[in-house]
């Protein structure tokens, strides 16, 4: 603190926000950190599912294409091109799973800065609408950079994708929001994540039929397929991307994704508020 | 309730089973400096952050700005300024965008509070550090920056929870003479501590809290007067030897028994320091002082021998 007389900008006093406005202020204050950050974070949300695709889609592809039960799994589609809809979706549910443990236990826990956003005008409600749209958008851009890199091998047969990537988008949103939920309730330095890494988001990632259609399971597994957020996801993205959807089951998928949205914000929101007001 | 900045009538708040505040009473009026005081557990923090809008009471009535927190909680902290406990910056910013997206919280626009930074990196002392990732500030320069930061808003009231915590006499000093300028400009500021120079200094009046509740209120003048003596002698004897209580309580108001010394409350110190000499008592070493805060402390917070 300095003994000098400095010139002082006095404020109009300052005001709360209306509801939108203050998650408007969020996302500012995300968009500021990702201006700063985007480098790191581009390394992990692009790269990776850079790496399934070579994997599955070019490497695993060029060698069962051609293959007559290939062709009968896929609808007589490449399999990469049958691929791509799912690996949008198998990249936003790990987005949303990733940032919504460790960042959000961060801001409540470690680096406090939710604290710090709960002391002013702004909400918890605000602050997990802030993240949950922020997470979105995220996803989106991160997914939109992966389209491209898809239809440069060739992945890309209709503009479909487009609205598969909508579809990933909420998927990602399905996930983020119970888990960002499920973070807000850990009291402990986060031991229960790892746990949620590996008896859900892998199991999920390999069996909600991305590489596979969940039809060549056992018929008892497959019940429990329907318990996975990123099946709904890769179903609806499928049928975006390559036609052949029926509506009804469509419409199943879609509100299954958004009775999750719904209902892992409204209990993140409570969760929230009771720590951060406590 | 009348028109203070801050009313609270039988203020609670529990956690669980766990009474943390059972039933205050504080009028801060507009302008003053209010002090809590108070041992770790008292029921300090969790006042303030009741009053911040941030802890629903449990019981009780609060009037914050003539609003009631379960209310208007968004628009009492809109004009209020937060120096929480523990440092919560977000330390992926640098010092300066802490400073604006803070402000812009409040509402303020970009432009206002990109000079608002300016102005407060100079306050803060860290005019050459704008732009500096927070992470690689010292811990004192992390409490500057938190303390500037809660001046964004050009807040009518201002609480701080510990305050200078982490930081060196210098600053503390600066900071000291920076609140008392806030209250020039009519910033009404409600501070807890653990320093009682830093209470004795700042504070226009207090009130001291111990399991909860209010034990003592008053300017610090009046605490002293109200509840220690004039002068206090401070004997300290060689380790190993017994102190002579039962002596000195015959002579002194009253006596204090710390670990390493015997704190005499007395209107002469000099007189009593003599009268020890008479009768062949001879600490390791004797020392007259003016009463402090710090003894009125002692003796509320239940540390006190002889009442």
């Amino acid at each position: 603190m300095t003994h000098t007389d400095l010139p002082r900008t006095r404020a109009p006093g300052g005001r709360a926000s209306g509801p939108l406005a203050g998650v408007l202020l969020v996302l500012e204050h995300h968009w500021t950190w990702y201006r700063r950050n985007w480098r790191a974070t581009a390394v992990s949300s692009i790269l990776q599912p850079l790496l399934f695709l070579l994997a599955f889609g070019v490497g695993f592809g060029t060698l069962i294409d051609g293959t007559g039960r290939a062709a009968q799994a896929t609808g007589g589609l490449d399999y990469l091109v049958w691929l791509a809809p799912a690996l949008l979706c198998v990249s936003a549910v790990q987005t949303g799973v990733f940032d919504s443990t460790y960042p959000v236990l961060s801001g409540l826990k470690w680096q406090r800065h939710y604290l710090a956003m709960t002391a002013t005008p702004i909400g918890p409600g605000q602050v997990v609408a802030g993240h949950l749209i922020w997470m979105t958008i995220k996803i989106g851009g991160c997914g939109a950079v992966y389209v491209a890199v898809i239809a440069f091998f060739g992945g890309v047969r209709s503009p479909g994708i487009v609205l598969a990537l909508l579809v990933a988008m909420l998927a990602g949103a399905a996930v983020g929001a119970p888990v960002t939920a499920f973070s807000a309730g850990v009291e402990d330095e986060g031991s229960a994540f790892t746990v949620l890494f590996r008896l859900v988001l892998i199991p999920m990632t390999l069996f909600s039929g991305t590489f596979f259609p969940v039809d060549r399971l056992p018929a008892w597994v497959q019940p429990i397929t329907w318990l996975s957020p990123l099946w709904h996801g890769t179903e609806l993205a499928r049928a975006a991307a390559l036609g052949g959807g029926a509506w009804l089951p469509a419409l199943g998928h879609t509100a299954v994704l958004v009775a999750l949205v719904a209902g892992g914000s409204a209990v993140a929101v409570v969760r929230f508020r009771r720590r951060l007001y406590r | 309730m009348g028109d203070g900045l801050v009313q609270a009538r039988g203020l609670r708040k529990s956690f669980g089973g766990f009474e943390a505040v059972r039933g205050v009473d504080v009028d801060v009026a507009r302008g003053e400096i209010f002090g809590f005081l108070g041992p770790n557990g008292a029921g300090k923090s969790s006042t303030m952050r009741m009053i911040a809008c941030v802890s629903p009471r449990s019981g009780g009535e609060l009037s914050v700005l003539g609003m009631d927190p379960d209310v208007d909680g968004p628009r009492i902290r809109a004009r209020i300024g937060v120096v929480p406990q523990l440092d919560n910056l977000d330390t992926e910013l640098t010092v300066r965008e802490n400073l604006e997206i803070y402000g812009r919280y409040f509402g303020l626009s970009r432009a206002h509070v990109r000079h608002k930074a300016v102005e407060l990196l100079e306050l803060a002392q860290l005019g050459d550090r704008g732009d500096a990732a927070v992470e690689s500030l010292s811990g004192g320069m992390k409490r500057r920056l938190t303390i500037a930061r809660s001046l964004v808003n050009d807040p009518e009231l201002l609480l701080l929870d510990e305050p200078t915590t982490g930081l060196d006499p210098q600053a503390r000093h600066l900071l000291w003479d920076r609140l008392y300028r806030l209250k020039g400009e009519g910033v009404t500021q409600i501070v807890t501590t653990h320093y009682m120079d830093e209470a004795e200094q700042l504070c226009d009046r207090l009130v001291v809290m111990d399991g909860g509740v209010i034990v003592a209120e008053g300017s610090p003048g009046e605490l002293i007067a109200g509840y220690s003596t004039r002068e206090v002698l401070e004997l300290r004897f060689p380790p190993g030897t017994v102190a002579p209580v039962e002596t000195v309580e015959q002579l002194a108001d009253r006596v204090e028994v710390l670990p390493d010394r015997l704190l005499l409350y007395t209107s002469h110190g000099d007189h009593l320091q003599a009268e020890l000499a008479r009768r062949g008592l001879t600490p390791l070493s004797a020392l007259v002082r003016r009463s402090s805060l710090e003894d009125v402390f002692l003796r509320l917070t239940g540390r006190s021998l002889v009442d």
